[in-house]
C-alpha cells in the first residue's frame, strides 16, 4: 500500500508541475463552457431586417411595432421599392426583409385576409427558419389579439410549447455535450498520454523491473485523473447553474455515479490506447481522432443522430459518451430517476466493464 | 553463479540481435560487454532483466529463471537502463524516495551503500533531476538503482555521453561497490573502460567474440604489433595497405598499428619500403595490443 | 588570408546576457589541417561553432572563415563550407540515391554534376547495392561515411565535423577517419569538435576549452608530453581537474 502511495504522489508531482497538462485539464473546461454557453448560440438576437411597406397604415404600424418591439428583432431600415430588396441582401447586414402588401387593412377587413411576404437570407439555413418561424410566431400573436377583441368563435389556436426549454436556449444543449467532452478528454487522453510518456522516457522500463504490480502502476496512473475529471465536472455543472442558470432538475447524486461511471470508461480507454500507442503524439491522435470525433459527430451532442444515415445510427450505439448525453440530458434536464434511464446506464456499465477487461488484457508487462 | 546464459538467441524488430550467447558471471564479479552501438547490449540486458523474451536459450540471474520467476528477479535486481530514465520534472530527493518507496524501504535504511555516491549530489538535493548536469544525472540514477541493497546491478551503457572526469569518477564508484559484495554486468562502448573489468566479453553484431579477463584477451592476440609513424598520415597508410606482406593497417591517432603476415619479419624492411615511397620521419617500435586491437581481429 | 589560414579567430566572445559561454578565444587554423576543437559538454565549443559557421553573431571579437567575416557575410560562409552532425546527416527515409541528389541540389550542383558525383561516391565507397535503399535501414557507419561524402559534394574547403563518429565499431570508425585523412590530404580542412578524447588523437592539432576559454592548443603529440599523460583523456583529466 505505501509503494502504491508513493506511485500515486509521483503522478500528482507530474500533472501539477507541467503547464501545458494543468491548462487542458482546468482551463480548457472552463474555456469551453464559457464558449458555448455565451458565443455559441442558435438563438436569435436582435436581427436586422429590413421593411418594405406597400401599404403604410395603421394595421401594418401596428405590425411592424410588435416586430420591432420584441428583442429578437430591430429594424435596420424602410426600403421603398421591390427592387432595393435585393441591394439590401446583398450588402449583408439585413438578414430578412418584411414584404407588406399594398392595401393591407382593406384587405384584412373586406377579404378576412392579407399577405405578409417573409424573405430570408438562407445563406444560413438554420438562422433563416429561425427567423422565419419568430416571425410567424409574432404575426400569429397579433393576429390572435385582433381576433378575441372582435371575438370569432371557434377558434382552434395552435400553441407551441418547447418543453424543458422553453426558451429554447442553446446552453441546455451544449452543456452536457460539453461535459461529456471534457470528460473523455481528461480521462482518456490525458491518460493515455502519460503512460505513454513513462514508455518515451524509458522510465518504463524501471517501474516494470521493480516489485510494483502492473495492475498498481495502472490504478496508480488513473487514481489522480479519476479526482481531477470529477473536479471537472463539479465546476462545470456548478457554471452551468450560476451563469446560465441551467437548472438541474433530478438528483445530483444520480448526476455524480453516472459521471463516475462514465469516467471510468473513459479511463479504461485511455489506458487501452496507451498499450497500443508507442509515443505521446501518437496516443495523442489516437485519443483526438478515435474518442474525440466521434464523440463529437455521433453521440447527439450537436448533430441529432435520428437524422444521420441508418449506418451512423449503428455506429453510434459503440459510443459510450451517446448513452451518456442521453442519462445527463435526462437527469438535468428533465429530471428522471433511474427508472427512466436504467436501460442506458446498464449499456455503459456493460461497456465500461468491458473496456476495463480488454485493457488489463492488452497491458504489455514486458517491452514488446 | 550470479548469472548464467545458456545459448540465447534474440531476433527484435526484425535484425537478429542476438545468436547464441553463452556466459556466466561469478558473485562479487565485474564483467564488462564490450561492444560497438548495435552490438546486441542492450537486448541482452532487457532479456536478463526479465523486459523481453528471449527466442531460444535459457538465462537466470541470483539463482532464478528469466522466464519462471520473473518477478522475484524484477523485485531483486538494480537496474540502470540507457540513457539513465529518471524523472525529470521531480527533484533529486524525490526521485531517491520514490525509488525506496516502490521497492518497500527508505534511504536511511541502505544510506551507506550509495553514500559516497549521493555525497556528490547531496547538495543539489531539491533540483529537478531535468536540471541536473550528465555527470549528476548518471550518479542519481546508480544511487536509483542501488538503494534497495540489490545482489545484481545491470548497468546499461551508464557512461556514455557523459564527460570524461564523469567517467572516470563512474568507475571508481563501481569499484568500490565491487568491495560490497555485489555482482556487476555493465555494457559499454568504450574499450578503454574494459581494461577495469575483471572480465570482459567482446561483442559485436549479437555475437560474443570472445570472453576472458583483460589481460588475457591481449596477453592471447595472435600478432605483433608495430606502432608506424610518418611525416603524412594518409600516404603512410596507403602505402602500408600496399604493402604486399600486410595483415593489418589500423591508424591509431598518431600512430598506425601495423601487423604483418609472415611471423618474425625485419622491420627494417618494412622501413626501406616505406622509405622508397617518399615517406619521411618514419618509426617503428613493437608496441603492446590494447583491447581495441582484439577487438578488431575477432570482428574481422 | 594570411599565408594559408582558413579560419582565423580573433578575441571571439559570445555572452548570452551575463553569462559568457565563449571568452575571447584566439586560434588560426591552416589550410589541410586536421583540427579538433575539445572540451566537456557546456565547455562552449558548439556555441563557438555556431559562430564560425556562421549561424550566431558574435557579441565581441571577430572570426574570418574561407576569408569570409562570420558576422557580416555568414551567407557566403556557408556556400563555402560542408557540415555533418551525429544528429543530423541525413533524411532517414529517403534512398542513399535520394539523399545525394537532394542535398546536391541543395548545394547548388547541376544536374551533370549530381550525375558526376553520385557516380563517383558510390564507386569509392562500394555502395552499388545499397543505393536504392533506404537510408534507415543502414548501419550506423555507413551513415557517417555517406553523410561524409554528401558534405563533401560541393567541394569545400572547410568541413565541419560536429561530433562525428559516436558508438560506431572501432573498424568502421578507423574506415571513417582515412576518408578524413584522403580528404585533407586533397587540400579540404577538416575542424572537428567531440568530446570523445580517442578522436583527438587524429588530429593534427587540437583545442581544449574549459569555461569558454581555451586551456591548451597544440599537437596531440606535445600535449602529452606537457601534460606527461598517455593519452588524450588523460590529458584533459588532467586539465579539468584544474
Amino acid at each position: 500500500m505505501k509503494r502504491f502511495r508513493g506511485f500515486v504522489i509521483k503522478e500528482f508531482y507530474h500533472i501539477f508541475r507541467d503547464k501545458r497538462s494543468l491548462f487542458i485539464l482546468f482551463g480548457m473546461p472552463v474555456a469551453q463552457i464559457l464558449l458555448f454557453g455565451f458565443a455559441i448560440t442558435n438563438e436569435i438576437n436582435n436581427v436586422d431586417i429590413a421593411v418594405l411597406d406597400h401599404s403604410k397604415d395603421a394595421t401594418t404600424e401596428e405590425i411592424i411595432n410588435s416586430i420591432s418591439a420584441s428583442e429578437y428583432f430591430s429594424i435596420d431600415q424602410f426600403i421603398e421599392r421591390e427592387a432595393d430588396i435585393e441591394t439590401v441582401f446583398k450588402q449583408g447586414k439585413v438578414k430578412a426583409v418584411l414584404n407588406i402588401e399594398k392595401d393591407f387593412s382593406q384587405k384584412l377587413i373586406k377579404d378576412g385576409k392579407a399577405h405578409v411576404q417573409i424573405i430570408t437570407d438562407a445563406t444560413d439555413p438554420n438562422t433563416a427558419n429561425t427567423i422565419y418561424n419568430y416571425v410567424t410566431a409574432i404575426l400569429q400573436k397579433y393576429q390572435q389579439s385582433q381576433n378575441e377583441s372582435v371575438g370569432l368563435p371557434y377558434q382552434i389556436v395552435a400553441q407551441t410549447r418547447m418543453v424543458y426549454n422553453p426558451e429554447l436556449k442553446s446552453v441546455f444543449m451544449f452543456v452536457p455535450g460539453v461535459m461529456t467532452i471534457i470528460l473523455m478528454l481528461v480521462s482518456a487522453m490525458m491518460t493515455s498520454i502519460s503512460i505513454t510518456r513513462e514508455k518515451e522516457l524509458g522510465t518504463m522500463e524501471i517501474l516494470l523491473v521493480s516489485p510494483l504490480k502492473p495492475f498498481q502502476v495502472i490504478v496508480g496512473k488513473v487514481v489522480p485523473y479519476i479526482f481531477l475529471s470529477v473536479i471537472n465536472a463539479i465546476v462545470i455543472v456548478v457554471l452551468s447553474i450560476f451563469i446560465f442558470k441551467m437548472p438541474v432538475e433530478g438528483s445530483l447524486f444520480l448526476l455524480g455515479l453516472e459521471s463516475v461511471l462514465f469516467i471510468i470508461s473513459a479511463l479504461a480507454l485511455g489506458i487501452l490506447i496507451s498499450s497500443i500507442a508507442q509515443t505521446q503524439q501518437t496516443a495523442m491522435m489516437i485519443s483526438l481522432m478515435g474518442l474525440m470525433l466521434p464523440v463529437i459527430l455521433l453521440s447527439g451532442f450537436i448533430f441529432p443522430i435520428s437524422s444521420m444515415p441508418f449506418i451512423l445510427q449503428l455506429i453510434s450505439n459503440i459510443v459510450p459518451a451517446k448513452w451518456f448525453i442521453i442519462i445527463i440530458k435526462g437527469i438535468m434536464l428533465k429530471g428522471v430517476g433511474l427508472q427512466y434511464i436504467w436501460k442506458e446506464t446498464l449499456i455503459l456499465l456493460a461497456m465500461t466493464i468491458f473496456f476495463i477487461g480488454l485493457s488489463v488484457k492488452k497491458y504489455k508487462i514486458r517491452l514488446e | 553463479m550470479s548469472i548464467v546464459v545458456s545459448n540465447i538467441s534474440k531476433s527484435y524488430k526484425g535484425v537478429k540481435a542476438l545468436s547464441n550467447i553463452s556466459f556466466e558471471v561469478k558473485e562479487g564479479e565485474l564483467f564488462g560487454l564490450i561492444g560497438p552501438d548495435g552490438a546486441g547490449k542492450t537486448t541482452l540486458f532487457r532479456v536478463l532483466t526479465t523486459l523481453l523474451f528471449a527466442d531460444e536459450g535459457q538465462a537466470s540471474v541470483a539463482g532464478f529463471d528469466i522466464v519462471k520467476d520473473y518477478k522475484i528477479i524484477r523485485e531483486s535486481v538494480g537496474y540502470m537502463p540507457g540513457r539513465f530514465s529518471l524523472y525529470q520534472d521531480l527533484t533529486v530527493e524525490e526521485n531517491l524516495n520514490f525509488f525506496a518507496t516502490i521497492f518497500g524501504t527508505t534511504i536511511d535504511e541502505n544510506y551507506d551503500l550509495i553514500k559516497d555516491i549521493y555525497v556528490q549530489i547531496e547538495p543539489f538535493k531539491n533540483r529537478r533531476a531535468g536540471k541536473l548536469s550528465g555527470g549528476m544525472k548518471q550518479k542519481l540514477a546508480l544511487s536509483c538503482a542501488l538503494i534497495h541493497k540489490p545482489k545484481v546491478l545491470f548497468l546499461d551503457e551508464p557512461t556514455t555521453g557523459v564527460d570524461p572526469v564523469s567517467r572516470k569518477e563512474f568507475w571508481e564508484m563501481i569499484k568500490r561497490l565491487q568491495l560490497k559484495g555485489i555482482t556487476i554486468l555493465v555494457s559499454t562502448p568504450y574499450m578503454d573502460e574494459a581494461a577495469l573489468c575483471d572480465r570482459i566479453g567482446l561483442i559485436q553484431d549479437g555475437v560474443i567474440l570472445q570472453i576472458d579477463s583483460p589481460e588475457a584477451i591481449i596477453k592471447q592476440y595472435p600478432k605483433s604489433i608495430y606502432n608506424v609513424r610518418a611525416d603524412n598520415m594518409y600516404q603512410l597508410i596507403q602505402s602500408l595497405k600496399a604493402y604486399e606482406h600486410s595483415h593489418s593497417v589500423y591508424p591509431f591517432g598518431e600512430f598506425v598499428h601495423y601487423t604483418d603476415r609472415r611471423t618474425g619479419f625485419n622491420p627494417v624492411d618494412l622501413k626501406l619500403y616505406l622509405a622508397e615511397r617518399q615517406l619521411a620521419n618514419i618509426t617503428i617500435e613493437l608496441t603492446q595490443p590494447t583491447i581495441e586491437d582484439a577487438f578488431m581481429e575477432l570482428a574481422k | 588570408m594570411e599565408n594559408n589560414r582558413v579560419i582565423e579567430v580573433k578575441e571571439l566572445t559570445k555572452m548570452f546576457g551575463d553569462f559568457t559561454a565563449v571568452s575571447a578565444i584566439t586560434f588560426n587554423v591552416k589550410k589541410g589541417e586536421i583540427f579538433g576543437f575539445l572540451g566537456a559538454n557546456g565547455a562552449g565549443k558548439t556555441t563557438a561553432m555556431k559562430m564560425l559557421i556562421g549561424i550566431s553573431k558574435p557579441t565581441a571579437g571577430a572570426a574570418k572563415v574561407a576569408g569570409f567575416d562570420v558576422a557580416s557575410q555568414a551567407e557566403d560562409i556557408k556556400k563555402n563550407i560542408g557540415y555533418m552532425s551525429q544528429k543530423f546527416a541525413l533524411y532517414d527515409d529517403l534512398t542513399v540515391k535520394e539523399n545525394i541528389t537532394f542535398f546536391g541540389g541543395i548545394y547548388g550542383l547541376t544536374r551533370a554534376r549530381i550525375k558526376e558525383k553520385t557516380h563517383k561516391l558510390i564507386e569509392e565507397l562500394g555502395l552499388q547495392d545499397l543505393t536504392d535503399k533506404l537510408v534507415g535501414s543502414l548501419p550506423l557507419g555507413w551513415k557517417q561515411k555517406i553523410a561524409f561524402s554528401v558534405s563533401l559534394l560541393h567541394e569545400p574547403k572547410i568541413v565541419f565535423l560536429d561530433e562525428p563518429t559516436g558508438g560506431v565499431d572501432p573498424i568502421t570508425r578507423r574506415q571513417f577517419w582515412e576518408m578524413i585523412y584522403k580528404s585533407a590530404n586533397n587540400g579540404t580542412t577538416i575542424f572537428v569538435t567531440t568530446h570523445y578524447m580517442d578522436e583527438a588523437e587524429y588530429c593534427d592539432r587540437v583545442s581544449i576549452m574549459v569555461n569558454g576559454k581555451i586551456e591548451a592548443l597544440d599537437t596531440p603529440k606535445r600535449l602529452k608530453e606537457q601534460y606527461k599523460a598517455e593519452t588524450m583523456n588523460d590529458v584533459f583529466l588532467k586539465l579539468a581537474r584544474g
